[in-house]
């Protein structure tokens, strides 16, 4: 095995650069290292201008998600070592807008993930006095999965149509309205209903399932909008057929 | 409140038609593609087929196997057409044209069924 391996890094710098461009970096190629360890040898040998996010360095924080090669991956979670002899592309997540380098600017995803209201929703709170709200396993393990999602935005970068409607509310916002949706001590499904129904909640989405494959904690969103569409199907005949009827 | 969608509508047509076209038209193609030309099952014969088709659960049945499937391909050609080609300000059109398809489709095999005599 050669001892170093070359990293293409878009270097971008909007106020400066009219488009981005690559800079090329060579970094030792060792067999326990990542692509955010070589990141991180770049970034205090080299140059140390190069700009990107990380922090927690084991799949936990969903900091350092980028393109690499072309597809979306945390580089704490992807070997430098799968990519020999190289050369290994790094760029920041494609359809987001650029803040720097390999910084991508991600308050659309912020606003979208507060609108569905991700949290329990309780009509009234119960006391303190009145203990824990209980669940059984099987009602656990109803939303488990879905609550496994670090917000990593790998699958919207992932998604096709999220390339193309940037107004689609996205893979991971639409699995954590789900995530609170099957909560079984959650009672906001009907607050949330309204957005997730619009054209740009659920049904922007074509099932194309990139995002279920690039998710790095296999959370399955792709599945929890075709569960969703379902609902929403259900609900809209019900509220043909019923219109007098309470949402 | 904000304007709901009507997609439901059509959404549920799309995965209607989908089990529909997945489930019971290979059986159509195994059965008049392959079992009877090969002889691998008695052949039932025009006459007999003609007797069947003239009942009206037959006719239904046919219907809904004509019908559905036409509504599947719409939804799905229609945002072949947005996402594929990246057409999405010619909805009207597309939308006219695929699910005005189906509908045409849907009341020529309501036509043809309704006269077989």
């Amino acid at each position: 095995m050669a001892d170093t391996i070359a990293l293409e890094v878009t270097r971008y710098c909007p106020e400066r650069d009219a488009e981005p461009s690559f800079q090329t970096f060579e970094a030792p190629l060792r067999k326990d290292w990542v692509v955010l360890d070589a990141l991180n040898y770049i970034k205090d040998k080299v140059d140390g201008s190069l700009s990107f996010r990380w922090s927690c360095r084991m799949g936990i924080c969903g900091s350092c998600g980028m393109m690499v090669n072309g597809e979306p991956k945390l580089t704490c979670a992807t070997f430098l070592s799968n990519y020999a002899p190289g050369p290994i592309r790094v760029q920041p997540l494609q359809y987001f807008p650029v803040v720097r380098d390999l910084v991508i600017e991600m308050t659309d995803f912020l606003n979208k993930l507060k609108a569905v209201k991700p949290w329990i929703v309780r009509r009234e709170e119960k006391p303190l006095s009145a203990g824990e709200y209980l669940q059984t396993p099987e009602q656990m393990d109803a939303y488990k999965q879905y609550s496994m999602c670090i917000n990593c935005m790998l699958c919207y970068a992932a998604c096709p149509v999220y390339g193309l409607e940037k107004h689609f509310k996205g893979p991971a916002v639409l699995a954590l309205a789900q995530r609170y949706n099957k909560d079984s001590r959650d009672q906001g499904a009907g607050e949330r209903t309204d957005l997730l129904s619009q054209e740009d909640g659920i049904w922007d989405c074509t099932f194309v399932g990139e995002c279920t494959k690039v998710c790095p904690k296999n959370v399955d969103p792709a599945g929890a909008i075709q569960q969703y569409k379902l609902t929403a199907t259900i609900e809209w005949f019900q509220s043909l057929l019923m219109p007098w009827g309470a949402k | 409140m904000p304007k709901r969608s009507n997609e439901p509508l059509l959404w549920s047509l799309f995965s209607a038609g989908g089990v529909v076209a997945a489930f019971l038209i290979p059986v159509h193609l195994f059965l008049f593609g392959v079992a009877f030309p090969l002889g691998w099952l008695p052949d039932p014969g025009y006459q007999r087929l003609l007797a069947l088709v003239r009942h009206p659960l037959t006719r239904i049945y046919l219907f809904v196997l004509c019908s559905l499937p036409l509504f599947h391909w719409a939804h799905r050609f229609r945002y072949t057409l947005y996402d594929g080609l990246q057409i999405k300000h010619l909805n009207e059109l597309i939308f006219t044209f695929c699910y005005g398809g189906a509908m045409a489709g849907t009341a020529a095999a309501g036509y043809l069924l309704w006269t077989i005599r």
